[in-house]
């Protein structure tokens, strides 16, 4: 072996000794004989990813079907008939999932932003601006989102202000724009923080005023930094829209309880728990589609 | 003598403590250039920075036209229109193309709008070798494109005067060229500019006045010829001697500190820079 990749170094030496155009281009030995080695390679990882796959599901399904309780478990959870029967119910529950989520995402984006660039103003008149926006991120990034919800939404209808809906999930929305604006407003915070002082001083040094600056150059660079972990963040909210339903709201989770109260059989919670994470799912895999892209166009990688 | 453009005097800047610069004097007229030469540290960009209101002076004045620049009242935006500035480091906006990198400060500062914006910008391009680059972004182009961007976007906005801070430092000796042979063609054109660099053979050409800054003070001040043929000062001459050394050690174009060689310098910058300026 050893022998014969000496020789074809000979050979390649020789070939590169003598230029040739593109056109008469032939592979060295020495590369087809890399190639065929890395073909070989990337065919045997191929089948010990597949090999590997098959011996852990197997493993799993035997550990838990041997189990002495798992056909009570599949009974109670796992029963198609259930999941049958609760589906258009949860399904309507979740049609308010996602209308919670896309109102307040929208709401979040704004907020988180106009929190933001409350911080990073300059000058004495802005202070108590400044102030009041970190205030606010300290504030409802300390508070659990529970807590929020339930003193907003019992608290707040108490003053019986004129004005205001009287619905839970206004409330429950409401709960979370306060809480998420404040996460995503500490991403677009530091997306700002990230963009380097010399564009800044470029932009100023054109004429640009503070504002101008902001708005051209600094925060269109900031965004499409934090792009990954906004979704990340808004990934967490489909899930948390749930938490409308602790004030009555019936939202997907709180349809599969109200199914599993009359039945006594917990397949609901299961039906709900796969709607979920299918309406997850895409957003995940953008995340990583953008990441991916945002690393492509940076050219990173290498031979790594 | 017509009155200068920029005049700076005793111009005072320390950062914590550091004392940066001592009491400098500067003054250049219509049309003239002045180069600032010196070790790295010696001032040459704070100094650039503090003209173009990027930093505030602890003293001293810097007139622009012979309004008192460093006045506090003086709103910093408005001089700042009047001065265009080119970095070491481009710091082109990554996000915009060229030719918006280019129109934002005509558009936006200058409220031009942007079809005549655009005009301008594309005749500016074309005349320094970047039409076919219009639409392109910064990260695409050679780094010697992307100085020449920059360059035209300071130029865009018709600036009184031009601040260059070590515009080539960053930049291959071949690229080098293409960005000298763009100088050459503004101070052609008649603009007023202070050069920070470390090309001495090229601030002995262009130059009209070197400054020579060490530790913050500006040593010597003299045309170019007097200052790389006869220096004065033991510290200017130990520093001619040292950048001529390191420029042979490091077998570059030697821009040397004394007669005969310095001429010869931009002579093949031109040659290699023109065909690639029309080719680009």
């Amino acid at each position: 072996m050893s022998g014969s990749l000496l020789g074809t170094v000979g050979a390649a030496g020789t070939a590169a000794g003598a230029p040739r155009g593109d056109d008469a281009y032939v592979p060295s030995p020495l590369q087809r004989e890399r190639d065929r080695l890395r073909r070989r390679a990337a065919a045997r990882s191929a089948l010990v990813a597949a090999a590997s796959t098959v011996v852990l599901g197997t493993l799993l399904w035997l550990v838990v079907t041997r189990s002495p309780g798992w056909p009570r478990v599949r009974e109670s959870f796992f029963d198609w008939g259930y999941a049958r029967r609760s589906f258009p119910s949860i399904l309507r529950g979740l049609a308010l999932n996602v209308r919670v989520m896309l109102v307040c995402e929208v709401v979040i984006l704004v907020l988180g932003l106009v929190v933001a660039g409350c911080r990073t103003l300059r000058g004495a008149m802005f202070f108590p601006l400044r102030l009041l926006a970190a205030a606010y991120t300290d504030l409802f990034r300390g508070l659990p989102l529970i807590l929020v919800i339930l003193l907003l939404g019992l608290g707040v209808p108490g003053l019986r202000l004129q004005g205001l809906p009287d619905s839970t999930v206004f409330y429950g929305g409401a709960a979370l724009v306060l809480t998420y604006s404040a996460y995503v407003a500490e991403v677009f915070r530091a997306g700002i923080d990230s963009v380097h002082p010399s564009q800044r001083a470029a932009a100023r040094s054109l004429g640009l005023s503070n504002a101008q600056t902001m708005r051209y150059v600094v925060l269109p660079q900031a965004v499409r930094r934090v792009v990954p972990p906004l979704l990340n963040d808004l990934v967490s909210l489909q899930k948390d829209s749930g938490l409308v339903s602790i004030l009555g709201a019936i939202d997907a989770v709180r349809a599969a309880g109200i199914e599993t109260a009359t039945s006594f059989n917990f397949t609901p919670y299961v039906v709900a728990g796969a709607l979920f994470v299918l309406l997850t799912i895409p957003m995940t895999r953008l995340t990583d589609a953008l990441g991916a892209r945002a690393e492509r166009r940076r050219g990173l990688g290498g031979a790594v | 003598m017509t009155a200068p453009v920029l005049e700076v005097r005793r111009v005072r800047k320390s950062f914590g403590g550091n004392l940066v610069l001592r009491d400098v004097d500067l003054a250049v007229e219509p049309h003239r250039v002045a180069a600032l030469i010196g070790a790295s540290g010696s001032g040459k960009s704070t100094l650039l920075r503090c003209i173009n209101l990027l930093e505030t002076v602890d003293d001293g004045v810097i007139l622009l036209d012979g309004e008192d620049v460093t006045d506090p009242r003086v709103r910093a935006d408005e001089v700042r229109r009047r001065i265009g500035m080119v970095f070491q480091a481009f710091n082109l906006f990554p996000h915009l193309s060229v030719l918006d990198n280019v129109t934002l400060a005509p558009r936006k500062v200058h409220g031009t709008d942007r079809r005549a914006a655009e005009e301008h910008a594309r005749e500016l391009l074309d005349r320094f070798g970047l039409a076919g680059k219009a639409a392109e972004y910064p990260d695409r182009l050679s780094g010697g494109q992307q100085q020449r961007v920059a360059i035209v976007r300071a130029l865009a906005t018709r600036p009184r005067l031009m601040l260059l801070d070590e515009v080539t430092s960053a930049l291959d000796p071949e690229l080098v060229t293409e960005v000298l042979a763009v100088i050459r063609q503004l101070k052609e054109d008649g603009m007023t500019m202070v050069i920070a660099t470390h090309e001495m053979g090229f601030a002995r050409e262009v130059a009209d006045e070197v400054c020579f800054l060490d530790g913050g003070a500006v040593l010597e001040r003299a045309a170019p010829e007097r200052l790389f043929g006869a220096p004065i000062r033991p510290r200017t001459r130990q520093f001619l001697r040292r950048v001529t050394e390191a420029g042979r050690l490091a077998g570059a174009e030697a821009p040397a500190g004394h007669d005969g060689e310095v001429a010869e310098v931009p002579a093949p910058a031109e040659e290699r820079s023109g065909p690639d300026v029309e080719a680009s």
